[in-house]
């Protein structure tokens, strides 16, 4: 794509007197989300005065701002020529090993989807593990996860009814997603496992675990050592930058 | 350290500050006041920094006991106020002794009203805000709306010994205000025809009772989609008008989610926020379109008012030392 194309693809839109909306179309996809995440990153590295948020999701960047501040057409007019700069090239970013306890009382739609999939249960954890995620954004909940580059054979339309308190760490499927839940709530996605990892804890130095932008890869543990593990309230899961 | 013993809670009765900022990244919504304008005023009232937590009434105060040492505060909104069951007026700060019974009334006018006390509420902050997600249970007290015999520590108040204030002029009273609520259209306006753009500007609304701090849900008319419903998921912002599936707008409020895949046909500009806040299940709402730029004259001229208002109070406590 030239950055012509680039360009001429991306719309940016007021929410009133709160944020600049720049949006780059309407689709979940991993180049554009990752054309999300190098805005936000340059915004960031920015500075602007008077930007007070930046909330990246699936297709779009939301820049919020305080209009005492800054006005709303001087902003856009610097937002525009951050999106005219070319995306740096491959950032380095975190990559996360995550461990789940997939099925049983971790999982309990995972012989569903076995069974609407024809896939052994051992099969589906191979294609849910063996493929590194991209967090498209976190949203839902504090420190919700939304994974993509859920493998097509486990693409699933979400339960007709939603649960009303799924637990924390619960690793699920909805749609062309999957996702990692951080505190309990709600949720009409299919859950195949559960990871001893708590990826929102207020109190902690580090509260958050992922952003948008990180990478996961699941690794399946036994319900043992899900069970030590969560045993430990300091654990974290091991991460390294990958380039 | 004083502490006030709840007696009666109140409809729902959660402490709240100036917001959870800079974590919507993060899937972390700012909460807050609904109306964050009696808010401020209520900590001017009492000498309290800007931003210190104060109780938010929802239509209903509620009944504390004062514990040893006492304490002073001030109770914003339209609310009645009795202390020992002798009343007194809002918008002033008054002065209990311990033991005094505070009994705060229910709201004449608007929903939310706000309890201050000098020094505060001696409550750890989280992700940098004492306000209470009740969905996700962060902050506040134990991440809940008050309980009958909940003890609230109060934090030891400034040096400053606060004096009896002028009640504000009408202007900042949010809730006696009653044009349509401003709005900025989009950011999805494409997903709706120019008529039925034209029906939601042009209609009345009404608060249904399944709203909270969350969100508004309206009813009246429905607003017909041109090409469906879902979008993919993006940021919400507070005061984000969306139209689901059913056609009835949901306004986004404080402790909304962070993201959200209903088109948002328009946003209630900051200087309607107050009073957006101030609204409650029956009320009738309409909406009127506004520039980008009349939105932040708005806002602006807004922000003199109040800060001249607040400034006054402040001069005054700092004139009369303990």
């Amino acid at each position: 794509m030239n950055s012509e194309e680039q360009e001429s693809s991306v719309r940016i839109a007021p929410i009133a007197d709160h944020a600049l909306y720049i949006d780059f179309g309407e689709v979940i996809d991993a180049a554009v989300n990752q054309r999300v995440t190098a805005l936000a990153k340059r915004v960031a590295t920015a500075h602007i005065e008077g930007v007070t948020g930046l909330i990246p999701t699936y297709r779009a960047l939301t820049v919020a701002y305080d209009c005492t501040r800054i006005r709303q057409a001087r902003l856009r007019a610097r937002i525009e020529q951050l999106v005219a700069e070319p995306d740096a090239g491959a950032d380095r970013v975190r990559s996360w090993q995550v461990p789940v306890a997939y099925g049983g009382e971790h999982g309990i739609d995972l012989h569903w989807l076995c069974d609407l999939h024809q896939l052994d249960p051992h099969d589906l954890i191979r294609l849910h593990s063996a493929v590194t995620y991209r967090v498209y954004m976190i949203g839902f909940m504090p420190g919700f996860a939304y994974l993509g580059g859920l493998d097509e054979r486990l693409h699933t339309s979400r339960r007709e009814s939603a649960r009303l308190k799924v637990p924390a760490g619960s690793v699920s499927i909805g749609g062309m997603q999957t996702a990692v839940a951080s505190v309990e709530a709600p949720s009409g996605w299919h859950l195949i496992g559960r990871t001893p990892a708590r990826s929102f804890v207020p109190s902690r130095e580090q509260p958050f675990l992922f952003g948008a932008g990180d990478e996961i890869r699941f690794c399946a543990i036994g319900a043992d050592e899900f069970d030590d593990l969560w045993a430990q309230p300091d654990y974290l899961p091991q991460w390294t930058w990958r380039t | 350290m004083s502490t006030l013993h709840v007696v009666n809670p109140g409809l729902l009765t959660t402490l709240q500050d100036h917001g959870r900022r800079g974590y919507e990244d993060r899937g972390v919504p700012p909460s807050g006041a609904l109306d964050e304008l009696s808010f401020a005023i209520a900590n001017a009232l009492v000498g309290n920094p800007s931003g210190t937590g104060a109780l938010e009434f929802t239509l209903l105060g509620g009944q504390f006991r004062v514990g040893q040492g006492g304490c002073v505060i001030a109770v914003t909104g339209d609310m009645q106020v009795f202390i020992d069951d002798r009343p007194v007026a809002p918008y002033q700060c008054h002065v209990l002794q311990s033991d005094a019974l505070l009994k705060v009334g229910r709201a004449l006018s608007g929903a939310r009203g706000y309890l201050a006390v000098a020094g505060g509420f001696a409550v750890e902050p989280v992700l940098g805000s004492v306000s209470t997600l009740l969905r996700g249970a962060l902050g506040g007290f134990a991440g809940r709306a008050l309980v009958k015999g909940d003890v609230l520590p109060l934090a030891a108040p400034s040096q400053y010994l606060p004096v009896a204030a002028r009640a504000p002029g009408q202007r900042l009273w949010p809730q006696r205000e009653h044009q349509p609520l401003r709005v900025v259209l989009g950011p999805q306006q494409a997903y709706f025809s120019p008529l039925e753009i034209g029906r939601f500007l042009s209609e009345s609304f009404q608060v249904s009772g399944q709203s909270d701090r969350m969100g508004y849900r309206l009813t009246g008319p429905g607003i017909a989609h041109l090409k469906g419903f879902n979008i993919v998921s993006d940021a919400i912002s507070t005061g984000s008008v969306q139209i689901p599936g059913s056609g009835h707008p949901i306004i986004a409020m404080h402790d909304r989610q962070t993201t959200g895949g209903y088109p948002k046909i328009a946003t209630v500009i900051r200087a309607d926020l107050a009073r957006l806040g101030q609204c409650k299940p029956g009320d009738w709402l309409g909406f009127s379109e506004v520039s980008v730029e009349d939105a932040e004259d708005l806002w602006c001229e807004r922000q003199v008012l109040v800060n001249a208002y607040l400034d006054e109070l402040s001069i005054r406590y700092g004139r009369r030392r303990r």
